[in-house]
């Protein structure tokens, strides 16, 4: 079975309820490609089994910051939602439709299902450590939900992790539930200019171990633009950006300062590597030690880079089938790749390889939860 | 409590399972004098005893790496134990166990403050990790009310909360990579210095597993830089439901406090006698605190209090130093100990929905009423995270049991409020007849099919989290097999 962002979509289903998709999963036969919004370039040589047809926001209670919502509910329904309520999804979930020349529309389970965080990732966590509470089909046709609405809940094992990141390969998501959080008054950004990578590392360094709660760190070795962002009450925001440029003054001579929707616009663009969009070549996601990331890019053999997450997530704009992971050698992170071609997919694979030991436990929990490999078969793990 | 009887067959092979452990530790690592093996008898959830086969305290991962090789070749139950600080009954012993405590494993193995993150082994207190990294300006975030003897090990089997994860999260947002030994012995490691392990997340499932898949020896943790400062206001009501109301109005205006505690009537009747934190006696008391520098804890406690004064408090005391904070927080800090000078208490762990608290609270009021059993109430409001303590006298026959009733009541009803039974605490021994009310067969059976994954023969910790009558299929499959 091969996975490829170029194949033409095969004709699929679209349950309307988790009690039809149980049915269709318990009825055995065919492997299926499951998917949201189609928007992430995930794809598997299968029919399509799309949970688009169900959505909805079924609650939302903003002073409990928690909303439920059916796993095929656009994000941009939750996020007009919670915008009513001045609230967000703080984790920032990227928006993979420039990057990746996809259409269509990104639906929530997808953003769980494929762990999408954004910049503020780094400070406030990814989306995994928002999803509270999850229901789901497994390859059995099972239906099992996990978690709840509570932000505290420690009642068993945490299944939802377990959802989260698992790119529709254990079960089929029906139903999320999430925290969300108060959208700031204002945000700001400080813009350093001229600094190497290394020195950008370094500041970011500085800035994150500051107790001025930057929420975005990225640089753009392009522009040699270094980018720092903070958010909250306006006068907050504008005594920290102060103190921020105070603390970094010897690297900061030629800082500017962004307000509020100009910093926005930068950080849209950096949560969708927008810089790479349009360009041609593969695009390839490094988790790293931000102090290594410097090296790494050095080693990477891309074309361009891009720093977020203060350096801990290496983003590589790379010829057409060049072995990022292949370049770069043993480091402690794991690199993905996010966009390339059919064949790349196919001999580099989407995923880092596993350690044994690791890849054994994944293969026993994938087997035990769809045993007919029936659900996104050898995405995450390529048969060998 | 029922536990499993203990394996006949285990028993009869202690010495021999005695002398090979002795061939892999230290002489005195080795614990089979029964006078001895008594100190593991039980954890925090004190109701319950029962003094383990063997005890061992290894101090490397390799140790640990051989005792559950040999434990796993020999058939023999291990129970892993942190500090023994469990509410919950996770670290209770089985009589055909080996106790396996991770005490002698507490260095720091690196710290990077670059890279905001520190390694320890996991029988480092949790405030220990604090300590090792405070003064450069860190700290690590989450903070249970047992941190000054609570063990890391301990924390990431439990997922450990406490007061201040409305900003910072549970341990499990907070842990980067562990270092753990499967029951056969395996050494694997996920994650690491760096954000979202690859792969299916596996540390996120390991976290909270109450030692049931595997121990774990190393942990990666995040550190996060300490604020400029933080204070807190503490509010009067009389009235629970307008309290309730309050805290709901305080998330909903944007502001997001590190820490909203709520505390009912009895319990600040109690605390007042005991600590004499000058409280106001009234139904309902919040302390909200606030972090930032003392301009932007100024403006965010002007919102909170004008959000309060909204709601007709009689009490509205905002701290203006140092010491009207320690004043403000003394008593909270005190409330256990408070209620456990009137009498023996049992601390539940329920969560629910914040939009629930004023019906729940009302319901318990009755529910206490009808057992004859005092309640006070102490918890963190802004997660929804609950802690009511039932008043009961250990010395009156019959009390325990009632106490227990009620208690399956409560967290029953948090159950059909919305939330769940237990929100830091664990399962343990305590909840896990409880499961039932929150999950469906199909449920558990997914859990229970991730730890066949993780420990095909069940031997670790066997008897905790899982209703028995749930597990018992697997468990005896796996003595037969024996």
């Amino acid at each position: 079975m091969s996975v490829s962002e170029t194949l033409p979509p095969q004709s699929g289903v679209s349950p309307d309820t988790e009690a039809e998709l149980a049915e269709l999963l318990r009825g055995g036969g065919d492997a299926w490609a499951v998917q949201g919004g189609n928007t992430r370039g995930v794809r598997c040589n299968a029919k399509t089994l799309s949970t688009a047809a169900m959505a909805g926001v079924t609650l939302y209670e903003p002073g409990a910051l928690t909303l439920v919502a059916r796993a095929g509910t656009p994000v941009s329904e939750i996020e007009e939602t919670l915008a009513q309520d001045n609230q967000r999804l703080a984790f920032e979930p990227m928006d993979h439709r420039q990057l990746l020349g996809t259409s269509g529309t990104p639906t929530i389970g997808g953003v769980f299902a494929a762990n999408v965080s954004g910049p503020r990732r780094m400070t406030v966590g990814a989306a995994r450590d928002f999803l509270l509470g999850v229901r789901f089909v497994d390859g059995k046709g099972d239906v099992v939900k996990n978690g709840g609405r509570v932000m505290k809940n420690v009642t068993g094992y945490d299944l939802v992790k377990l959802m989260a990141g698992s790119f529709g390969t254990l079960g089929v998501l029906t139903e999320v539930s999430l925290k969300v959080l108060p959208r700031p008054e204002t945000e700001a950004t400080l813009v350093l200019n001229g600094l190497s990578d290394a020195e950008a590392i370094q500041a970011m360094a500085q800035a994150m171990g500051s107790p001025f709660e930057v929420t975005g760190a990225a640089h753009d070795p392009a522009s040699s633009k270094t980018y720092l962002r903070i958010e909250g009450f306006e006068q907050s925001v504008s005594y920290r950006g102060g103190r921020l440029r105070d603390l970094l003054a010897e690297k900061a001579g030629e800082a500017e300062i962004e307000e509020a929707e100009a910093s926005a616009e930068t950080w849209r663009t950096l949560r969708d590597v927008t810089p790479f969009a349009g360009r041609k070549g593969d695009v390839w996601s490094l988790s790293c030690k931000p102090s290594d990331a410097p090296a790494i890019a050095e080693r990477s053999g891309a074309q361009s880079v891009l720093y977020d997450w203060g350096g801990g997530r290496l983003w590589c704009l790379a010829s057409a089938g060049h072995d990022v992971r292949a370049a770069v050698g043993v480091f402690a992170g794991h690199a993905t790749l996010v966009r390339a071609g059919a064949d790349t997919f196919d001999r580099l694979g989407r995923f880092h390889p596993e350690a044994p030991g690791v890849a054994q436990l994944a293969a026993a929990l994938r087997h035990r939860f769809d045993p007919h490999s029936r659900l996104n078969p050898g995405l995450m793990a390529r048969a060998t | 409590m029922e536990m499993p009887v203990p394996d006949a067959g285990v028993l009869a092979r202690k010495a021999r399972v005695a002398d090979r452990l002795r061939k892999v530790l230290p002489a005195d690592a080795v614990i089979e004098d029964p006078r001895e093996t008594k100190a593991y008898e039980c954890d925090a959830l004190t109701a319950y005893k029962c003094p383990p086969m063997l005890a061992v305290l290894p101090a490397t991962t390799e140790e640990v790496s051989d005792v559950l090789r040999i434990c796993s070749e020999e058939g023999v139950p291990v129970v892993p134990r942190g500090s023994g600080t469990s509410l919950a009954g996770g670290a209770l012993p089985t009589a055909d166990c080996v106790i396996l405590g991770v005490s002698r494993m507490n260095e720091v193995l690196e710290t990077d403050y670059d890279n905001r993150f520190v390694r320890v082994q996991t029988g480092r207190t949790n405030l220990s990790v604090t300590g090792a990294v405070e003064e450069e300006g860190f700290f690590y975030a989450p903070d249970p009310s047992s941190q000054l003897a609570c063990a890391i090990a301990g924390n990431i089997a439990m997922n450990s909360g406490g007061a201040h994860c409305l900003k910072y999260g549970v341990t499990t947002n907070n842990l980067l990579g562990v270092r753990m030994v499967l029951m056969d012995g395996e050494i694997i490691d996920i994650g690491g210095p760096y954000m979202d392990a690859g792969g299916l997340d596996l540390l996120g499932l390991v976290c909270g597993s109450e030692g049931q898949l595997g121990i774990v020896t190393e942990a990666t943790l995040r550190i996060l830089p300490k604020p400029e400062g933080a204070r807190p206001v503490l509010i009067g009501f009389d009235d629970n439901e307008v309290a309730g109301a309050c805290v709901s109005d305080i998330i909903r205006a944007g502001v997001l406090p590190v820490a909203i505690e709520f505390m009912d009537r009895p319990c600040i009747e109690a605390t007042e006698a005991f600590a004499h934190a000058g409280y106001p006696m009234c139904e309902a008391l919040l302390i909200v605190e606030v972090e930032g520098s003392d301009a932007e804890i100024d403006h965010q406690l002007s919102l909170i209090t004008e959000i309060a004064r909204g709601h007709n408090p009689v009490e509205l005391r905002e701290s203006t130093s140092a010491e009207e904070s320690a004043k403000i927080w003394l008593g909270r800090k005190s409330a256990f100990g408070a209620m456990g000078q009137i009498n023996d208490y049992m601390c539940l762990d329920g969560t629910i929905p914040v939009s629930a608290l004023p019906m729940v609270l009302r319901r318990i009021g009755e529910m206490s009423k009808s057992y004859g059993l005092k309640v006070g109430n102490v918890f963190h409001a802004g997660d929804g995270n609950m802690h009511p303590l039932i008043l009961f006298d250990a010395n009156k026959p019959g009390d325990l049991e009632l106490c227990e009733e009620f208690g399956s009541e409560i967290l029953k009803l948090c159950v059909e409020a919305g939330g769940c039974l237990t929100g830091e605490h664990g399962v343990g021994i305590e909840k896990r007849d409880l499961m039932h009310v929150q999950y469906d067969a199909a449920d558990l059976e997914a859990q229970m099919a991730v730890k066949d994954v993780f420990d095909p023969a069940w031997l670790l910790n066997p008897a905790k989290v899982f209703p028995l009558d749930a597990s018992a299929t697997r468990r005896e499959k796996a003595l037969a097999a024996e």
